[in-house]
């Protein structure tokens, strides 16, 4: 593996680490010291250099070994990657974008050549070296989708529209907050958000649907999610569930700074331009708190978002019986001292 | 029979209605348990139809049989399957040789009635075009979002799935894909501490 990269692992001994620089630019996804949910879009516009928001595919560190994670979880489940038969030509659409996408923004790593609608895909990090016919998908050694995505941090779905709806029809899906693509696979938006308890009844569904239905090619927009999750897990599957819930029973006071991590998704959405269909990326980003911390604004903030959040919500999101451990850990970081608005370290 | 009266519930779960005798060509009745009351309902107010109407029933889990209250319309073709698995390679001729101008009607559980809807859907036609009308038991399909297994008619929340054995709790969450509900392992933090089984759908 490069210099470049980490070799580490999202399960068993968990050597997953963020360098200086990682903790530097992670993308901490709260603007106030409060949490409710919002629809909060903003435009998917290239940010400052050496932030998550510089390309439009934010490759890291982790990159390699996310890779290698989400094989493992594909060969032991391959129900984790679906695309229903109508979504192959917005696989095309995907593969294009990101492929587009990377050779432009990381020619050291990727490259991309075309003659026509024969196509040379170059990806250096996974030694992968790939001649291909555009559009057909007997030229690649799977879908589309799938081929691009097993080369792709975060997960993906793939949403088609019609009926004034959109519907979840495809999707990779190995780095999951506790959803399954399987069972939601099919479903319109407000079917596969149903369970999100409170948004419904606030308009939030409402009002995103509206405007993600006149979202336009090359105008993507994202905004960010977030849970809890113990240890480093990239795959909190409700599959695995019985696997790693009980997880969350053995930490300590000791233990939490280590092994208890904020899990942040930086989720954009994309206009496909042949499918119509819209692309929905969900990367995710874990900070274990004895590195969030390290940033005093961010330390402050995480003690406020916790203490304050409601019980429903941190129910949810699967961390109310860790509330009161998290909060001991975070407190003496919370000096009382006002925070400066935005996501930005002081 | 009684209609049944739902909870208000999240919004992935169907909402269902009461059969509306259609204008059509054919008119296609598949109904379990207490669903033959709806087909008797729906046929008793437009005898009309029964000419060109085709019915098949399953008598429910819970031993409810009106099978004949069902032969005495005098429809067109009437048949009892033993189970909705027994029936579907019936209801899959029916649907391939399907005219334009078939209606659809779906009565009885809601396993039932989502198994009519996907069985419509593989064969082309929308998720609206089947009419659906609940009767009966609220038992629940479900799926263990574990091992995949489907678990026929659960009353007991949480119950024991009849597949990989885990114990698992019954979201309300629904899959028209898989006509089930989800099941998920309800003791996945604290193995072995499992709450006592309630009667839930009756």
């Amino acid at each position: 593996m490069s210099l470049d990269f980490n070799d580490e692992t999202f399960r068993g001994d968990f050597t997953y680490r963020n360098s200086a620089r990682a903790i530097k630019r992670f993308p901490f996804p709260f603007p106030e010291d409060s949490y409710m949910y919002s629809v909060n879009m903003e435009p998917h516009v290239p940010g400052p250099v050496g932030s998550v928001f510089e390309h439009m595919f934010d490759v890291d560190e982790h990159y390699v070994s996310e890779m290698r994670d989400r094989a493992q979880v594909l060969a032991d489940d391959p129900l984790r990657c679906q695309s229903l038969p109508h979504m192959e030509l917005a696989g095309w659409d995907l593969l294009e974008l990101i492929m587009e996408s990377k050779a432009r923004d990381y020619p050291h790593w990727f490259s991309l050549h075309r003659d026509g609608n024969q196509w040379h895909w170059i990806n250096r990090p996974l030694q992968i070296e790939q001649r291909f016919t555009f559009m057909d998908a007997s030229t690649l050694p799977c879908g589309p989708m799938e081929y691009i995505t097993r080369q792709t941090q975060g997960d993906f779905t793939l949403q088609d529209q019609r009926d004034d709806d959109l519907w979840i029809e495809a999707g990779m899906v190995t780095t999951q907050a506790d959803w399954s693509l399987d069972f939601d696979i099919g479903m319109s938006f407000k079917q596969w958000h149903a369970p999100v308890p409170l948004a419904h009844q606030a308009g939030i569904f409402d009002r995103a649907l509206k405007f993600l239905l006149k979202l336009q090619h090359g105008a993507p927009v994202r905004r960010f999610n977030w849970t809890m999750t113990v240890d480093p897990l990239l795959d909190t599957s409700p599959e695995n569930y019985p696997k790693w819930g009980p997880s969350k029973t053995t930490m300590t006071p000791e233990t939490v700074g280590r092994r208890q991590h904020l899990r942040v998704e930086l989720q954009t959405l994309h206009r496909l331009p042949r499918s119509n269909a819209i692309a929905f990326p969900i990367r995710c980003y874990l900070i274990s708190f004895q590195d969030l911390v390290t940033v005093p604004k961010w330390a402050r903030r995480m003690h406020r978002v916790v203490r304050d959040i409601p019980d429903e919500l941190a129910t949810y999101k699967g961390f109310i019986r860790n509330k009161a451990l998290m909060l001991d850990y975070l407190a003496p970081f919370d000096d009382g001292l006002p925070t400066s608005p935005g996501f930005a370290p002081e | 029979m009684t209609k049944t009266e739902f909870e208000p519930a999240i919004p992935s779960r169907p909402v269902y209605g009461v059969l509306h005798p259609a204008v059509g060509s054919a008119h296609l009745f598949v109904a379990d348990g207490e669903g033959a009351g709806a087909v008797c309902d729906a046929l008793t107010s437009a005898p009309a139809l029964k000419a060109a109407a085709h019915v098949i029933y399953i008598p429910g889990a819970n031993g409810s049989d009106h099978t004949g209250a069902l032969q005495a319309l005098g429809v067109a073709q009437f048949h009892r399957a033993p189970s909705f698995a027994a029936a579907l390679p019936r209801l899959t001729k029916v649907l391939a040789d399907a005219h334009m101008g078939m209606q659809i009607y779906a009565a009885g559980t809601e396993g039932l009635m989502a198994q009519v809807a996907a069985a419509a859907q593989a064969a082309g036609l929308p998720y609206e075009a089947v009419q659906m009308e609940h009767r009966g038991s609220l038992a629940r399909r479900v799926q263990c979002v574990h091992c995949k297994g489907v678990t026929e008619n659960v009353t007991l929340d949480p119950f024991q799935c009849s597949h990989c054995g885990l114990t698992l709790f019954v979201r309300d969450h629904f899959s028209r894909r898989l006509a089930a509900f989800q099941g998920v392992c309800i003791d996945a933090e604290d193995p072995g501490q499992i709450p006592a089984s309630v009667e839930r759908f009756k």
